[in-house]
């Protein structure tokens, strides 16, 4: 007979997904967001209702959406990446410089070296944390500063104003096909790739098994060093495209760029589901998380929310994620538990 | 002390062409000599120490000390270190008294730092005068200040109301809810709205903590929240810039107006598209011109920074010194379509 711990269950298919679906991490936040959404919108119209509103209500996500997703990469193998801040703030500047310095490179060029660069710096990181095994919540706070402290020395006190970047480039910022923005069918393309490798790719659920139990994964043969390094790589070239794309959207760029917006990026994978010990969680809880925190932020002033109170929602919001983390784990064991008991 | 300033000028003579030569390596503009007529006692030399080089606001500003030095035959140097750390100034400064240099013209990258070399060199017999940022009043000469509280309240104000025809809802994005500057200037303007335009309400106040990306965002929520709103007032250069990005391509450009403080490089594009009809700020270079020509006033012995003194300043005609030896540029200037293209900070 063979042994199995937990019996499959008797239900359906269908009534299985259907719970799933009832139940997940993912559908309780796009819940919440939902609600948020909806009190905005009773309140003012034109929150949801407007074109604008519906354009920022979908694009001012899509730069937190994509620095969520390569944090809940490099979190599911139970490390960290505090520098995606910094990161981002270099390859702003460094999209503002490539337009200064070359009039008429395409966009398509500096898009592609706003992300080698992202993807450069975080190689760094990569094999700091892969070779040198220090906890990565220490070396990439180390290169938060110091990739900072480079943006600092190279733009000084000068910024990148909007009169000094391509027209062309600028209108990605904010146009549309089919009413969605650019930027952020760019987020979702970018986050259906990624979710969909991690989910279905041999490569992807090994980064789950590294964040499980590191050490396990190791003794199994697993390339864990290689799988986190190429984690980090993904998400500093996620956090370089961020930087383009914030270029892009906003249209100034200082040495000032994108500051403690890595916390906000730990905070959207951990509110949507992605346990900060690694091995659980998913792409698409971050998303939704990040969505949901700057819809939260964007929501909290039109509903006449004063900015303190604002942030301690968000924090709120971050120990509630976690709190419900702990409870389900604990649960969860429990019942693992009892199942080896009845065996 | 006759004997030791004939020698020091000679010196002097030798160090400023040094100085040009090293300055121009630099990078910087260097100054117009006329022949090196140092030893005749009679031509004021200058030396512009701004913050930092290669920064365009006092480029702009050490340009108008140019123009003032050549206009009055004195001879102009520039000198500066590259990064705007708080002492940085300090071997400039020491450099600037060892050439026997007339007139130190700086802008003080620290109320207190550079005070102990600033005093020294003033013992040599150089003149001090501070512009764009004070020291504490007891390091230097004469300071030029480039607006008052009153006169950037009121400008802002003047603008809003003549974009909006007097008559509307209008916001303000300011800084952080803790600046200093914001919020002085914010109670004033409160206080001129109430008394002069009754028809203007003041519906909210929000801060966009100097963050282009929190800006922005303020911008589109206050937006939302008051459909009826006919301006934003922006007294920050980053709050400004960020408003007028984010009004530029929403449903709401040309019909909310975008105003206040800002530099003529961020708001290029949102003036030449029309997003934005004026804003304000001080001409650095008309600051930087009046610098020189008070320097230059003090080393003459026509005012010695005793409240009442009067002097000229060639095009900019005459200006009063007022409390604590402090001269006052005047009114801030309104940068808008007309005029924007002839400046570059």
């Amino acid at each position: 007979m063979t042994e199995t711990l937990v019996a499959p269950s008797r239900r359906s298919t269908a009534q299985r997904v259907v719970s799933t679906i009832l139940t997940s991490r993912e559908s309780a936040i796009a819940f919440v967001l939902i609600l948020v959404v909806a009190a905005a919108t009773l309140n003012t119209k034109s929150f949801l209702f407007s074109e604008d509103g519906w354009r920022d209500l979908l694009l001012t996500p899509a730069i937190l959406l994509l620095l969520a997703t390569g944090q809940a990469v490099v979190i599911i193998t139970r490390n960290v990446d505090l520098s995606v801040g910094s990161t981002l703030a270099l390859t702003a500047y460094l999209t503002g410089r490539l337009f200064v310095d070359n009039p008429g490179i395409p966009i398509v060029a500096v898009v592609a070296i706003g992300m080698l660069a992202g993807a450069g710096l975080g190689l760094i990181n990569g094999l700091l944390v892969a070779l040198g095994r220090v906890p990565a919540l220490v070396i990439t706070l180390g290169t938060l500063y110091i990739y900072r402290g480079v943006v600092l020395s190279w733009a000084g006190s000068n910024r990148i104003n909007a009169s000094d970047m391509p027209d062309g480039f600028l209108s990605l910022g904010t146009k549309s096909i089919l009413t969605i923005p650019v930027l952020t069918i760019l987020a979702l393309v970018v986050l259906g790739i990624v979710g969909y490798y991690l989910r279905t790719a041999r490569g992807g659920r090994e980064l789950y098994a590294i964040g499980s139990d590191p050490d396990a994964a190791n003794l199994y043969g697993l390339k864990v060093r290689r799988r986190v390094i190429g984690a980090f790589v993904l998400c500093g070239a996620l956090a370089g495209l961020a930087g383009v794309v914030y270029a892009a959207r906003y249209g100034t760029i200082s040495s000032g760029a994108g500051q403690d917006i890595e916390l906000q990026a730990v905070g959207a994978a951990v509110i949507g589901g992605v346990a900060i010990f690694g091995g659980s969680g998913s792409v698409w809880g971050a998303a939704i998380g990040a969505w949901l925190l700057i819809t939260i932020n964007r929501a909290l002033p039109i509903l006449g929310v004063q900015d303190f109170w604002q942030q301690a929602v968000v924090g709120a919001l971050i120990l509630g994620a976690i709190v419900l983390d702990r409870v389900l784990a604990a649960r969860r064991s429990r019942k693992l538990v009892e199942a080896r008991d009845i065996a | 002390m006759k004997f030791n300033r004939r020698k020091a000028s000679a010196l002097g003579a030798l160090a400023i062409s040094a100085a040009l030569v090293l300055s121009a390596c630099g990078g910087s503009s260097d100054g117009g000599d006329k022949g090196g007529s140092g030893g005749s006692g009679k031509s004021v030399s200058v030396t512009f120490l701004p913050k930092n080089l290669g920064n365009p606001y006092f480029d702009t500003s050490d340009k108008g000390g140019k123009t003032a030095v050549s206009e009055f035959g004195g001879k102009f140097s520039e000198v500066g270190p590259e990064k705007a750390s708080p002492d940085a100034q300090v071997p400039f400064i020491n450099t600037a008294a060892q050439q026997g240099i007339n007139a130190l013209v700086v802008s003080a990258n620290d109320p207190k730092a550079i005070g102990d070399a600033l005093n020294e060199a003033r013992d040599a017999g150089t003149k001090v005068v501070t512009f764009d940022s004070d020291t504490d009043p007891k390091y230097r000469d004469l300071f030029i200040n480039q607006a008052t509280a009153e006169g950037i309240a009121k400008v802002q104000v003047d603008m809003i109301a003549k974009q909006i025809g007097d008559k509307g809802d209008i916001a303000i994005l300011s800084a952080a809810a803790n600046a200093t500057n914001q919020n002085a200037w914010i109670d004033l303007m409160k206080k001129d709205l109430s008394a002069n335009h009754p028809n203007i309400k003041l519906v909210d106040t929000v801060y966009g903590n100097d963050d282009d990306q929190t800006s922005f965002d303020k911008t589109s929520a206050l937006l939302q929240k008051y459909p009826n709103l006919k301006g934003i007032v922006s007294p920050t250069t980053v709050g400004i810039a960020a408003a007028a990005r984010y009004v530029s391509d929403s449903e709401f450009k040309g019909k909310v107006q975008v105003t206040g403080l800002g530099t003529p490089n961020q708001m290029r594009k949102y003036v030449e598209d029309g997003t934005v009809q004026a804003f304000a700020l001080w001409n650095p270079e008309d600051l930087g011109y009046l610098a020189a020509f008070a320097a230059k006033a003090l080393v003459d012995g026509t005012i010695t920074g005793k409240e009442g003194d009067t002097f000229k300043a060639g095009k900019l005609g005459e200006f009063t010194v007022g409390k604590d030896a402090t001269v006052l540029l005047g009114d801030p200037f309104q940068f808008n379509k007309g005029n924007i293209a002839k400046f570059n900070f």
